[in-house]
């Protein structure tokens, strides 16, 4: 079977004289109780709008008739085999249709109360609401429920179509009892309704056609009211919120990726990237073809070069700096909870807001909803298809705005094995209140410094580099707000190996020693980075066993031996070719270069800021995967 | 405002499109995108250069039934060039020995054989977590059911019944055990404005879409089961005019759609795009 939706003859040819057509299609969600008359609706009004292809209808009354059925304008839209079985609709369906005005996509929500999550991902797609009631049988639970999902995913615009007014004689009497209670409803929920029309879908009155039948309806038909409908409000006046995505190195260019949630980004501003408060300020775009824009607005994917290089990652909010978003761990939220296994406290869960992923978990439940009676419910668990006030605590610090102060950086979804399960608007920031005993863990420590610990082992020929790719990873670390610190062969040299010498048991003492301290850092917290000559691979092999119970990357700073004797800082290799230095590595003693280093750099080909690239990519991907296994 | 601030319609769908490959690209290990020289796949490949700043940093992959039209061949050899791809061919030689073909076996049959049995090798074959492809939800009611993000089980089966939630920009981020998920930067597109970007941006294809002698092909696909439609549009113009007044469905000229009542529905659920 073969449909598409596609713009009427009518519609298109109005469209062609009147060049200021709304172009952008406008989104609509048709909810309302199951049986109600949400499918009926839909195919009504593709029916009335001239929106359905040459044959369709022809079609599907055939095939009606050859299984012996009446033919129902639902069916139009239920072409699974499985929905016309069960008679509802099991999915979002997106329909387009066009009206003289503009183009939309409708969305027929299912109105089972199992299928709430596709409802969900409908209605936060859409820009306005229809929402169905029957007149025969007035608001029942799914009535509610709908609307109090409609008032947290933010969808303000509303007309409720009081359906199936032809099996109540047209009562205008029916008609205004379940406008008086509704709207009552709907009031306690901050919503209103823009219009209550009363119709009869199956019949197409008041759809697009005024129905004779109900003359004392003097409002809107369905298709006058849709066309009075808003897009919602263009962001582009708010503060900048730019959620980094990835960071592209594909070429000589480092480009900071990601789309404009709201306000607007040029080259020139300045910004700073949280959680972590490093600036840099924007140099170029980098489009492609080009020309580059001059201003990427609200929903603009953007690909930024920074003129001063810090270290940026996924997940952090690029802000201007006299208008940034909150930084915290704690806050106040109100979820609805769609997962089959109920929400409960003190258990990990995946929070995704925007690009951010961290771990998080319900510190307290206040309050748990029934959505439809909008009653309080007691219980420790939070049940499926309901909604309620918590506490949220993350491990890591997040950045996000209050729901009512930029509804976009102000929501999260919460994740469970791959899965969304939830959805919740930030109400307000809490102070964090830990409130543990005892021994202080690895894993809480992970959660104060935001990332697991992690020891970089460089390793190569004096003159190498090691040193200064060493101090340029950790100040960027360090801007980053994360955990580090450097222990430096030399340095060691000078205080706790004062007693050592350069033969091989001597050596591998120092490689002994240096590991120790850097173990000591890691267990702190600490992103340790050793630079140590360590010439021997068993030595080298004895510290990553000792160090095992932490990541461990071995970075092999590479150069030929005769470009290091060349730059020779320290005028080391002079001294040591003069015979004035026993036992040099290089020189007098041997390198063994490691064979399978986590990082290899050779300093002789690539750029500083590349070797430090390469540095913290590894390291980034090492911390991601241990980042899977904290704890709280 | 200047031109390059423009808000209109087109730009919105590309800007959203960039953002689902570029989220795509952060979220899985290993990224595929099928391509079947196609104008939605033509297009894809434009939004996927736009959204990785010139070069597409993963494979395409196109699935040859053998049965293309020489016209595409020809159109696949000079766009890998134009745009840099990274190209993987797969035939299923197997079928073709077995005398799998148009001439004694049905449509679905060897739609089966010849794409989605290959299409399952290639993914055994180089595990990829995510395939890119060019869906569009007003294509097919099985369509409109569909999500930015779609798992799909180690089987390519697709639990249509059972999907995750989508919203507020957050998507399914990681596959079933042992399957992939299918990203679909197209969905909100419609065909028409698929066309009218193809015009705006100049995007390079296939001549097969203009009319040649009062007929041309809507919707391209294996050549015996491929047929064009009466038309006189010839150029892009003419092809966008001729949509806005059409009430044909686009795939009306694709034979395999049509066999069964449910054949789409079918293909789908086994693994077929």
């Amino acid at each position: 079977m073969s449909t598409a939706f596609h713009s009427n003859p009518a519609a298109a040819q109005a469209a062609n004289k009147a060049a200021a057509e709304d172009q952008r299609k406008m989104h609509v969600v048709v909810v309302g109780h199951v049986d109600h008359g949400k499918s009926t609706f839909v195919g009504r009004l593709l029916n009335d709008t001239d929106s359905l292809p040459n044959g369709k209808i022809e079609q599907v009354r055939k095939n009606c008739a050859a299984e012996g059925m009446e033919f129902e304008y639902a069916f139009l839209l239920d072409a699974l085999i499985e929905e016309q079985e069960q008679n509802i609709t099991i999915d979002t369906t997106r329909i387009f249709f066009r009206t003289q005005q503009r183009a939309y996509a409708i969305i027929d929500a299912p109105g089972h109360k199992e299928f709430l999550k596709n409802m969900v991902t409908g209605a936060a797609s859409a820009s306005a609401a229809l929402l169905l009631i029957d007149a025969k049988e007035g608001v029942m639970d799914q009535s509610r429920r709908h609307a109090f999902l409609l008032s947290l995913l933010g969808v303000k615009q509303l007309v409720v179509l009081v359906n199936k007014m032809d099996l109540v004689e047209h009562s205008q009497a029916t008609y205004e009892k379940i406008r008086t209670e509704y709207a009552a409803f709907l009031k306690s929920l901050g919503l209103t309704a823009v219009h209550f029309i009363p119709i009869a879908a199956k019949h197409g009155e008041n759809i697009v056609q005024r129905s004779a039948k109900m003359p004392w309806w003097t409002g809107p038909t369905v298709t006058e009211a849709l066309d009075a409908f808003r897009h919602e409000d263009d962001l582009t006046g708010l503060p900048l919120r730019l959620p980094v995505s990835d960071i592209y190195r594909f070429d000589h260019r480092r480009i900071v990726a990601g789309r404009v949630e709201a306000g607007a980004i040029r080259p020139g501003d300045e910004l700073i990237f949280q959680p972590g408060g490093r600036r840099s300020t924007v140099r170029t775009f980098e489009d492609w073809p080009g020309p580059s824009r001059e201003v990427v607005g609200t929903g603009g994917s953007a690909s930024v070069t920074l003129s001063e290089q810090i270290f940026v990652e996924r997940g952090q909010v690029a802000a201007h700096p006299s208008n940034q978003p909150r930084v915290g761990r704690e806050f106040r939220a109100r979820i609805f909870w769609l997962g089959k296994e109920p929400l409960v406290p003190n258990k990990t869960y995946k929070l995704r807001l925007l690009t951010q992923n961290v771990e998080a978990v319900i510190a307290k439940i206040e309050k748990i909803t029934d959505a439809s009676t909008l009653e309080s419910i007691q219980a420790n668990s939070v049940p499926r298809d309901s909604i309620c006030e918590v506490i949220v605590r993350t491990t890591r610090p997040v950045a996000f705005d209050l729901h009512h102060e930029c509804a976009i950086t102000g929501r999260f979804a919460l994740e469970e094995a791959g899965r969304i399960h939830g959805g919740g608007i930030i109400l307000d920031a809490r102070k964090e209140q830990d409130v543990r005993e005892g021994k202080v863990t690895a894993a809480e420590r992970s959660a104060r410094s935001g990332h697991a610990p992690a020891v970089l082992w460089f390793t190569g020929l004096s003159g190498s580099g090691k040193s200064t790719i060493a101090e340029l990873v950790e100040r960027r670390l360090f801007d980053a707000g994360r955990q580090v610190f450097r222990v430096d062969g030399d340095d060691l040299r000078t205080a706790l190996n004062r007693d050592l010498g350069f033969s091989a048991a001597d050596r591998a003492e120092s490689v002994r020693r240096a590991s120790a301290v850097a173990g000591l850092f890691a267990n702190a917290g600490h992103i340790s980075l050793v630079t140590l000559i360590a010439p021997l691979a068993a030595d080298r092999a004895k510290a990553r066993a000792a160090l095992s119970n932490h990541a461990f990357i071995e970075v092999f700073v590479d150069a030929p031996l005769d470009v290091c004797e060349q730059r020779d800082v320290k005028g080391l290799y002079a001294k040591a070719r003069r015979g004035e230095i026993a036992e040099f590595t290089g020189i007098s003693s041997p390198y063994e270069a490691p064979e399978s280093p986590e990082v290899h750099i050779r300093t002789d080909k690539l750029t500083t800021d590349q070797a430090v690239d390469l540095v913290l990519d590894a390291l980034d991907k090492v911390l991601r995967s241990k980042a899977e296994d904290w704890e709280v | 405002m200047s031109r390059n601030a423009q808000n209109d319609h087109l730009t919105r769908l590309e800007q959203t499109s960039i953002h689902v490959f570029r989220e795509a690209f952060a979220n899985f290990r290993s990224v595929c995108m099928p391509w079947s020289m196609g104008k939605d796949s033509n297009v894809l490949i434009w939004l996927a250069r736009k959204a990785f700043c010139g070069k597409i940093p993963f494979p395409l992959l196109h699935i040859d039934t053998t049965y293309e039209f020489p016209e595409m061949y020809e159109f696949r050899e000079k766009a890998k060039v134009i745009h840099g791809i990274d190209l993987i061919v797969r035939v299923n030689e197997d079928a073709i020995r077995r005398g799998i073909g148009y001439a004694t076996h049905d449509p679905v049959t060897v739609t089966h054989e010849l794409k989605t049995v290959p299409f399952k090798a290639a993914i055994d074959e180089f595990k990829w977590d995510a395939l890119v492809t060019g869906i569009r939800r007003d294509e097919d009611p099985t369509r409109a059911k569909e999500r930015w993000f779609s798992p799909r089980s180690a089987e390519g089966n697709w639990d249509y019944k059972d999907q995750p939630p989508e919203f507020w920009g957050q998507f399914a981020s990681s596959a079933p055990e042992g399957g992939h998920v299918r990203v679909q930067p197209l969905l909100e597109w419609t065909e028409l404005d698929i066309w009218e970007y193809i015009r705006r941006e100049n995007i390079p294809n296939p001549t097969l879409y203009f009319a040649r002698n009062g007929k041309r092909f809507r919707s391209l696909g294996c050549h015996p089961i491929t047929h064009p439609v009466d038309s006189p549009a010839s150029n892009i113009d003419e092809v966008i005019e001729e949509l806005k007044l059409t009430k044909i469905s686009e795939r009306a000229g694709r034979a395999q759609d049509h066999v069964g009542r449910n054949s789409m529905q079918e293909l789908r659920a086994k693994g077929f795009m």
